[in-house]
């Protein structure tokens, strides 16, 4: 009986959700600076890149996809600054 | 020879014709350097992101091509005098990149007829 302990508010132990590459899992060699509904989902929503440590992408990609992103805002499909997803 | 990829925007103040006989002046232009066009693609009138010379909407054209780094700079040079052209970024591609180049294009042509400018 000794681990019958109720607590008064649950405790919540957030579940740890396994962060993962999305480009290694699935495989994408290349990131094109042309299509941006692709770049867009590494964007917030002011138009800004996304952090590693919220997209999960190791280094390797995150610099490609800074690289994609920064040729796609000099071309003017992305904007450097606005509100896109809104 | 490298090859590379050029992507540049035209002023919408040019009618239609006018913009695919700017393009064709370049592929002239570039084959006369002696680069070999692997595709050309365009992209018609497109809204941008950001309004660029005080103009919002520009042709967007496509050049993939083999070149030596002498040509490309003779290119950008062409590029960079004409006024019409409001911007252009060219990439040197590797393997990755013609490998997506490619199996764009197939996706592209699977679709719709490839535009041959």
């Amino acid at each position: 009986m000794a681990n019958d302990i109720r607590y008064l508010t649950p405790i919540n132990i957030d579940i740890k959700k396994e962060k993962y590459c999305r480009f290694k899992k699935s495989g994408i060699k290349f990131i094109d600076y042309k299509d941006p509904d692709f770049l867009l989902k590494l964007l917030n929503e002011q138009g800004k890149i996304l952090p590693r440590r919220i997209t999960g992408t190791s280094a390797k990609y995150q610099s490609r996809v800074n690289k994609a992103i920064k040729r796609a805002r000099h071309l003017a499909i992305l904007p450097y600054v606005g509100d896109m997803l809104k | 020879m490298t090859s590379y990829e050029t992507v540049f925007i035209l002023t919408p103040v040019l009618s239609e014709d006018q913009a695919k006989e700017a393009v064709k002046k370049y592929e002239s232009e570039i084959k006369s350097f002696g680069a070999k066009i692997k595709h050309s693609e365009s992209w018609g009138l497109k809204k941008m992101a950001y309004p660029i010379q005080k103009k919002s909407t520009g042709f967007y054209f496509l050049f993939e091509f083999e070149a030596t780094n002498t040509t490309v700079a003779d290119f950008e040079v062409l590029l960079k005098r004409d006024e019409r052209i409001l911007r252009f970024l060219t990439v040197k591609m590797n393997e990755d990149h013609l490998e997506y180049a490619e199996t764009r294009r197939n996706k592209k042509s699977g679709k719709a007829a490839p535009a041959e400018a």
